[in-house]
């Protein structure tokens, strides 16, 4: 379980971001490649406790689950994966180590207000 | 009031800090000619006795050095003393993987002088270390004949995310009645392509194999190095 330490990153990441905008984090928009190693329910756990005591307390972390996207080599063609126990092209069945997609571990975007919280740990 | 909320567009990597660490590691490693690979396995799979017969075998004609990471106690590290090679541990406290910036400290205060191989064993687990990179050349997963033929079934992310497959213990795998060309067929669906290596560590069937595959990928690429071959 080293969700806990992503959730701290991301938190960190984020104040990073809302300091230098000068801007309140409302929410946090993460995508998390089914490869990333990440669960998203144990992220979504950890995020509040790495939050609390933090400008960004009482934020949303708002999760996009990325699939499993490899290159066929036979079909020259790019194919989602239906299942991460099987490396093979969905549609003729070649075998494909070549990931395209499924490792991301991102902050894609931040849902921000322009005034800022006046108390560090703000309640909601 | 000023405007209500709006959606800034970003795009930060969260594990930035430990790429940026671990591209930083990479380069020094290739600058100093030293190949490293770090392991990574279920706890119990046999990584500590793989890795002390690796040391004694590379250390015959090679600078080699070794950092372990666990939870806590130095018993890995005084195992694999016995080698005769340097070994150092890293202790993570209740961190369940190693990151970049621990080995990045463990080397710091180290003095070994220059190495041709370098291996860091991480902690004992399938899952977190997968998302960490070290700044290795390769990564190697270990995975024993006692625990089950499904294994890279059931953790193929970190199949996924290593370079080597190494099933271990192979000297059991009669008595644990462990089929292996099926584990063979499992590692090959999660990552097809894989080289995959069979040993055992004890009676030391296999590791020669193992050897001369590292041997000549490290020939490779301290030949790209500027120090040369």
């Amino acid at each position: 379980m080293h969700e806990l330490s992503i959730a701290m990153s991301i938190v960190d990441s984020a104040l990073e971001e809302a300091e230098r905008r000068d801007v309140t984090i409302d929410a946090v928009h993460l995508e998390i490649g089914l490869l990333s190693g990440v669960v998203a329910d144990a992220l979504l756990f950890s995020y509040e406790m790495a939050c609390s005591g933090t400008p960004l307390e009482g934020s949303k972390l708002v999760i996009r689950e990325v699939p499993i996207e490899v290159y066929c080599a036979a079909c020259e063609s790019p194919r989602i994966l239906s299942s991460m126990q099987w490396f093979c092209c969905p549609v003729c069945g070649a075998p494909t180590s070549d990931v395209i997609h499924g490792k991301e571990l991102a902050i894609t975007a931040l849902e921000v207000r322009d005034e800022r919280r006046t108390a560090a740990a703000g309640s909601s | 009031m000023s405007a209500g909320p709006r959606l800034l567009e970003v795009r930060k990597n969260v594990l930035k800090q430990n790429d940026v660490i671990a591209r930083a590691l990479r380069e020094r490693f290739r600058a100093e000619g030293t190949f490293v690979v770090s392991l990574v396995s279920s706890p119990g799979a046999g990584k500590t006795a793989f890795l002390e017969k690796t040391l004694t075998l590379v250390r015959k004609n090679y600078r080699v050095a070794a950092l372990v990471g666990d939870l806590a106690t130095e018993n890995d590290a005084i195992r694999l003393a016995r080698s005769g090679a340097p070994v150092k541990q890293i202790t993570t406290g209740t961190l369940c993987h190693l990151e970049a910036a621990m080995v990045e400290r463990a080397l710091a205060d180290w003095e070994i002088g220059p190495l041709d191989f370098l291996f860091i064993e991480n902690v004992g687990n399938l899952v977190c270390p997968a998302s960490y990179d070290l700044g290795e050349n390769l990564r190697v997963v270990l995975l024993s004949v006692t625990e089950g033929e499904d294994k890279p079934l059931k953790y193929p992310t970190i199949f996924n995310s290593a370079d080597v497959a190494v099933i271990t213990k192979m000297d059991l795998c009669e008595a644990v009645e462990c089929d292996e060309g099926v584990m063979r067929a499992n590692i090959q669906a999660v990552r097809p392509g894989m080289r995959c290596f069979a040993l055992s560590a004890k009676i030391g069937a296999g590791v020669e194999e193992y050897f001369r595959f590292l041997e000549q990928l490290a020939g490779c690429a301290v030949r790209g190095t500027a120090l040369g071959g």
